[in-house]
């Protein structure tokens, strides 16, 4: 049973056809799902009513996928074969996590991307991502009555291209489709509705359980562009709870090593009487099997995080200094991350910024919220007044030419998507090739540029040189993803390249994990649809029938009451066979046909019901 | 007769009017959507039309144009839970078939 929702005026879609699109938070610890339901943004609650999923994988024996809350008992029983944070190694090479200190048999794949041994094999960031998506995908599911359109997935800010590619694949093994990719900060903005209001710069500080993120942002006509990200990739809650576990075995004087599993409990402990001391002035710290039993203050609590919290205010410090903007043409500072509630923290960051911060939305929901808001503007649900948010290009790209030079074709803090295009020629006579460099950066010389990709234009017709016209395109998408095409005009020869960012997932291979994704996704999704088509095949014919058995002859003419007997027909033996897309046409083809009569029929009713009525009385 | 809105709904309609900030209520309406069935429409106000007829049930302002007020008098509107998902339903003496799904019907 479908259930219905408020449209906007005139966005009402026909049964059936309603968009609904959901925004995924996918975090380093809690990853979240939203969506907006009668112009209202909210979380998605799982069947014990529970907002997060803590973004754990489990892989158990029998090729069994554990996430969230399931996983999480593993992490202490079978720590080799339960991922967590999986976010931090998402587009990372073997290379550079071989000095990090991660609880896992790390290896290379032939591209470099990183992997991780586990009982089913390798398994990368991706997939372990994907395994994420799909369960709150299938939370999205079930809460929006089957229907999703598509999804926008935050990200951090900065999440370089291999790294965005790969959370793009993830969702695509997930069987998702991404509207776009958007970054966190941006996210929170739009969540405090700020892409609608004045122009300025916006702060927005990210304390979660494990990372800190500052973003300065830039909003411009609709357009937030990012101007600086800072922080540190190791600082979060947990470490705000650690300071705690230390102040209470030196207040206790114990001094003997304690277990791993008493070492737990005080870090739940610990964790817990933080998270009273945002709401009291005193917190009680009982441990009866070590015989703890002491009294935190908040006064106390704030001297011992001060100091990290003060390195939180250093890194927006450091922000502010790269934006190179002055800090008090800030106008609005946003709060993200659980870890915000804490009194002194937001106290501390006030003081810094010298003004009042948002603090409105529930810090762990907000990036969400501002995820499920962009989705349902993108899938249109929303008048075209409100304006499509856009992101800006961070760099200029654009090719080598002689002499080791970089010409720009799209400058940078384009708008995108954006797609450009700047005619080249050839060097010398007879030239058949031409190599394309395209490069990343701002510098004039191809050496101080970044090297995105590199590939060759062949078989130009011979000609003298500089009679050639080669016409290059470069086009960004809406993530941010580049593909550059060069032609020669004269005889149309092409060339053709998407620039994939050095340790990403080829085509063929994310082919490969789709094909190895377990559950059989494409393949129930192909019997969903064709079913959920058969049946619409029959609810339609029984309705005409009725209908056509009760005024037909009465309404319409021989000829129009033939044809759509004859379409009947067809529908019914189109629908014997399995051809989604010729059930679809045909459907399509007799709610045509049928227009006219469902409007006779409308007419007549009104006026059987009118009948013999005064004026007065409708 | 007239157009009702049972308590729950009448609490989740005035959340959502807050929530998006304007609106002067909330209109019920039919629309022919082919075959031989009807649609329904639940659309958020902004501007009253000249055809408009305002019922007013537990502070909520329903708006139904006299066309689909014929198919929809006596009907009463409800907000309903099925597992996870959540939404409106109508509850129209009028209709005599309905499609599975709940939102077309015919009369």
């Amino acid at each position: 049973m479908a259930l219905l929702h408020i449209a906007e005026p005139d966005k009402s879609v026909a049964p059936h056809q309603h968009k609904r699109a959901a925004g995924i938070d996918l975090g380093t610890t809690n990853s979240l799902v939203a969506s907006v339901r009668s112009g209202s943004a909210g979380i998605l609650l799982d069947q014990n009513g529970q907002d997060m999923l803590p973004s754990i994988v489990h892989y158990a024996e029998h090729g069994q996928v554990l996430v969230g809350r399931d996983a999480q008992p593993f992490l202490d029983t079978d720590p080799l074969n339960t991922l967590v944070s999986v976010k931090r190694l998402m587009g990372k090479a073997f290379d550079d996590l071989k000095n990090a200190s991660l609880p896992y048999e790390l290896s290379a794949h032939e591209s470099g991307l990183v992997q991780i041994k586990t009982r089913i094999g390798s398994v990368n960031a991706v997939q372990a991502s994907s395994e994420i998506l799909k369960k709150l995908k299938a939370r999205a599911f079930d809460s929006l009555g089957g229907e999703l359109s598509g999804v926008v997935i935050t990200v951090p800010a900065y999440f370089d291209d291999a790294q965005r590619q790969g959370t793009k694949d993830a969702a695509r093994i997930a069987g998702l489709h991404v509207l776009r990719l958007l970054n966190e900060p941006t996210a929170a903005a739009i969540a405090y509705g700020l892409d609608s209001g004045k122009k300025g710069l916006i702060a927005v500080y990210d304390l979660g359980g494990g990372t800190f993120d500052i973003s300065i942002l830039r909003l411009q006509k609709g357009v937030f562009e990012v101007l600086a990200t800072g922080g540190n990739a190791a600082l979060g809650g947990d470490d705000f709870d650690a300071v705690i576990v230390q102040w209470i075995i030196e207040q206790s004087g114990i001094t003997h090593t304690l277990s791993f599993v008493e070492q737990q409990q005080l870090r739940q402990i610990a964790c817990l009487a933080k998270q009273k001391l945002s709401g009291q002035k005193t917190a009680n710290i009982v441990h009866q099997g070590l015989k703890i039993t002491l009294n935190l203050s908040r006064e106390i609590l704030n001297e011992l995080i001060s100091v990290l919290i003060g390195k939180t205010l250093r890194a927006c410090k450091r922000a502010v200094k790269d934006a190179q903007i002055n800090l008090l043409d800030i106008v609005e500072v946003v709060m993200v991350g659980g870890s915000t509630r804490i009194p002194l923290v937001r106290d501390k960051v006030s003081a810094y910024f010298q003004q009042e911060v948002l603090t409105s939305i529930d810090p762990d929901k907000v990036v969400a919220i501002g995820a499920a808001i962009q989705a349902d503007i993108l899938v249109g649900n929303k008048p075209d007044s409100e304006m499509l948010l856009l992101d800006v290009l961070p760099l200029s790209l654009g090719l080598e030419t002689m002499g080791g030079l970089v010409e720009k074709v799209i400058p940078r803090n384009s708008t995108i998507p954006v797609a450009r295009a700047q005619e080249f020629t050839t060097f010398k006579d007879g030239q058949t090739a031409m190599l394309i460099h395209v490069l990343q950066g701002e510098r004039e010389q191809v050496k101080d540029c970044r090297s995105l990709a590199r590939f060759e234009l062949t078989n130009i017709p011979p000609m003298a040189a500089g009679a050639a016209h080669i016409r290059v395109t470069f086009q960004v998408d809406a993530d941010g993803l580049l593909s550059v095409t060069a032609m020669e005009k004269s005889s149309s020869v092409q060339a053709k390249i998407e620039v994939k960012p050095s340790y990403g997932l080829s085509d063929n291979e994310v082919m490969q994990m789709l094909q190895a994704s377990q559950t059989f996704a494409e393949q129930d999704m192909a019997t969903r649809m064709l079913v959920e088509q058969q049946v619409e095949v029959r609810r339609v014919l029984e309705n005409l029938n009725a209908a056509l058995q009760k005024d037909g002859v009465k309404l319409l003419s021989e000829k129009a009451y033939d044809a759509i007997k004859i379409s009947m027909k067809n529908l019914s033996n189109i629908a014997l066979k399995n051809d989604v897309k010729a059930i679809k046409n045909a459907l399509k083809s007799i709610d045509k046909l049928t227009e006219h009569y469902a409007s006779l029929r409308m007419d007549a009713s009104i006026k059987q019901a009118l009948t013999g009525k005064s004026v007065d009385e409708i | 007769m007239a157009i009702t809105i049972t308590e729950p709904a009448a609490q989740h309609v005035a959340n959502f009017l807050a929530n998006r900030g304007k609106g002067i209520g909330l209109r019920l309406g039919v629309k022919t959507s082919g075959c031989s069935g009807m649609a329904y429409v639940l659309e958020f106000v902004d501007i009253l039309n000249d055809d408009d007829e305002v019922f007013v049930d537990k502070g909520i302002s329903i708006i139904v144009d006299k066309k689909s007020l014929v198919y929809l008098n006596g009907t009463e509107l409800d907000f309903v839970k099925n597992g996870l998902n959540e939404g409106f339903e109508f509850h129209n003496p009028n209709t005599n078939a309905e499609c599975g799904c709940g939102e077309s019907f015919s009369v």
